[in-house]
């Protein structure tokens, strides 16, 4: 067990607002020292407020947690006070969609990134300004000397980005969240981010858990992909298995709604419907009512995960049918 | 009357088929930049600068193009949302603001919008919203027409009718906004990142829709996406912008073989891999693209460009023809043989 950076155990996350919403339920998911891992999903999934509990951002009174989580040896769920603020930044950091929100606007980007590491390291400010820096260099920022000084909104939605990811990597955290952060960039920007991602993965060796509804995204970044459906891993595998051999009809359908090398003109074999509003707990495969291959008993009962291999599995009865074409 | 029928009672087809839809040219749009303490002008984004395309009849256009580059700017113009600074906008043979008022366009050209949920009034119900174009410009039956609208997009009228836009989901407020559309009878629906925001799966659902809807009622769809796949699939045509220009314009076949435009070329290769056994390895463009406040001289994609020689930063190239009257059409001084490029006319290196 000791070689899992993070370990989730039947992990539920229930909302209980005006409405209650059964966001996770009864996820299990494992990440080794140095892993790769995307988490695939539309939205409402569940793949963000995996990541939000990972880092216990959720709004204590209002979300119920049950489960276990244990990150490199850290019971996560029982932290508190100092415990809780040193394991953010310092165990765990993340990266978020919006650069620009995530960002403080009145202050240098030098100084965010310096406030961090003297916060965490205990170091003076002539050092953590010099570590913020060698941080700027490691993100390829060109004149980083000049962008220390630069205030947020004097930087590209690319440049922020990259000092996004400065930020979270400044303390060496053993683990690195990533909630869509290329979402919002263009094209051409986006696959720069994602490079700079797996080479900064390589030179420091973090574990990487990368949250994302493109699957071509998941592709390039991730070495193992885990498929979130209503709050639940429906698949998950390393990337090549679920990507050249998908087994949830719900893989198969994102796959073929991908359009990657779809014929112009002929009919979209899409999954119809839409996603349930998860106000109940699910006690019944969740994706039964847009399935193509639902039988009785997957309205019945929750369905059963297969494992085809120590780390290798699939929630759905069919997991064992041969690959059928759409 | 059937009930297509009833629903589909166009403009006249004023021009006969040989006549484009839509003939923009020169199209020019620059917004000021105010600043400083009295809020003088300080400078212009050339949004849209000198842009000239043919929209066929019944055909799809795809435009594809980073952030910045115009294409949401162009389909504003289109639908006259804001007002052109130079340029001619013909459509059907009628130049508007001469033969054709802005009204008539309207009629004539509809919009979909990215934010399904920002571009409907949040305090009409779903049926008011459907109906209100028709019946502002005194379309007969305008709820009739609103309920079979929605019966046609896959909306029950019985269970959606009287709803509100937040009490549905983002595919649903799609097809509500794609039946508003639909409901002024147009002929040209610009659809601007209509189906960006939503889910792959229900995606696929909308451009299946987009599709039908096309077929039966005899539309010309322009399509705004940044997805190249999406674009691909929908388009018959693809042109494509970088900071306010049109850098190229070609059926979908021929650009997805030959990409002639080297920041065509990049954008193609930024597409992520869907092969796990052969990533992408390098980044086809380093930065970000320019700001549009200040593009670069000459060809605006020189500062980025790995074959820029100087004739790229002195001389704009033109939009041309890559063979003697070939539909494929590039702005780049490597496809022009009297450029002075000392690459024009060879064969790039892919």
């Amino acid at each position: 067990m000791t070689e899992n950076l993070v370990d989730i155990q039947k992990l539920c996350v229930r909302f209980d607002g005006a409405r209650k919403v059964h966001a996770i339920n009864d996820l299990t998911l494992t990440l080794k020292q140095g892993e790769t891992m995307a988490l695939l999903g539309e939205s409402g999934s569940g793949k963000s407020v995996t990541l939000k509990t990972l880092l216990r951002l959720l709004p204590p009174k209002r979300s119920a947690i049950e489960g276990d989580i244990v990150v490199n040896g850290v019971d996560v769920l029982t932290l508190s006070g100092k415990k809780l603020q040193a394991y953010r930044g310092e165990e765990v950091s993340m990266v978020f969609q919006e650069p620009g929100l995530a960002l403080d606007p009145v202050y240098t980007v030098g100084d965010q990134i310096a406030e961090s590491v003297m916060r965490h390291k205990g170091v003076r400010k002539e050092e953590a300004l010099s570590t913020a820096l060698d941080m700027l260099r490691r993100v390829r920022i060109p004149s980083p000397e000049r962008r220390l000084r630069n205030y947020p909104h004097e930087l590209s939605g690319g440049m922020l980005q990259r000092v996004m990811i400065a930020l979270a990597l400044a303390c060496r955290p053993k683990l690195l969240l990533a909630d869509e952060p290329t979402t919002a960039l263009d094209a051409t920007v986006q696959i720069q981010i994602l490079l700079l991602l797996r080479d900064l993965q390589k030179e420091f060796g973090m574990g990487v858990i990368f949250v994302t509804h493109d699957i071509g995204v998941a592709v390039e970044i991730s070495e193992r992909i885990a498929v979130m459906y209503a709050g639940q891993i429906v698949e998950e595998g390393t990337t090549r298995e679920v990507i050249k051999n998908p087994r949830h009809p719900y893989t198969r359908g994102l796959l073929a709604a991908n359009l990657h090398d779809t014929e112009r003109g002929t009919r979209l074999n899409a999954i119809p419907g839409t996603p349930p509003s998860l106000e109940s707990r699910p006690d019944a495969c969740s994706f039964a009512p847009r399935c193509q291959l639902a039988e009785p008993q997957c309205l019945a009962s929750l369905p059963p995960t297969h494992r085809l291999s120590e780390r290798r599995r699939v929630a759905c009865i069919h997991a064992d049918a041969p690959a059928f074409s759409g | 009357m059937s009930e297509t029928k009833f629903l589909n009672e166009p403009l006249d087809d004023k021009g006969g088929p040989a006549q484009p839809l839509l003939i923009v040219r020169n199209l020019k749009k620059f917004f000021p930049v105010r600043g400083g303490i009295l809020g003088g002008k300080k400078a212009m984004v050339q949004a849209v600068d000198g842009i000239s395309f043919k929209v066929k009849k019944g055909e799809t256009l795809g435009i594809v193009g980073e952030s910045g580059c115009g294409k949401s700017t162009t389909a504003r113009l289109l639908i006259g949302l804001i007002e052109k600074d130079k340029g001619e906008i013909i459509f059907d043979g009628q130049d508007l603001g001469g033969a054709l008022p802005l009204r008539e366009l309207r009629r004539g050209v509809q919009m979909v919008f990215q934010d399904s949920y920002a571009s409907l009034n949040p305090r009409l119900t779903i049926e008011a919203s459907i109906a209100f174009g028709a019946r502002v410009q005194g379309l007969s039956d305008p709820v009739g027409r609103a309920r079979k609208l929605m019966e046609r997009v896959g909306l029950a009228p019985d269970r959606f009718a009287q709803r509100y836009p937040h009490e549905v989901s983002g595919g649903q407020r799609q097809r509500i906004n794609i039946a508003r559309a639909l409901a002024m009878s147009p002929r040209l629906v610009v659809l601007d990142e209509a189906v960006s925001a939503l889910d792959k799966s229900v995606e696929a659902q909308v451009l299946n829709l987009l599709a039908d809807l096309r077929r039966e009622f005899g539309l010309t769809y322009i399509f705004i996406s940044h997805d190249l796949n999406v674009v691909r699939y929908i388009s018959d045509r693809i042109l494509v912008m970088y900071l306010g220009e049109v850098v190229e314009i070609a059926p979908v076949d021929d650009i997805w073989n030959f990409q002639a435009h080297p920041y065509t070329r990049s954008l193609f290769s930024a597409m992520p891999s869907m092969d796990p056994d052969n990533r992408t390895k390098e980044p086809p463009l380093a930065g970000d693209p320019p700001n549009p406040i200040n593009p670069p001289s000459g060809c605006r994609f020189h500062t980025r460009c790995r074959f820029a020689e100087t004739v790229c930063s002195a001389k704009a190239p033109t939009l041309r023809s890559l063979s003697g009257g070939s539909e494929h059409l590039a702005a780049c001084h490597l496809h022009d043989l009297g450029s002075g490029h000392s690459k024009a006319g060879k064969e790039l290196a892919p």
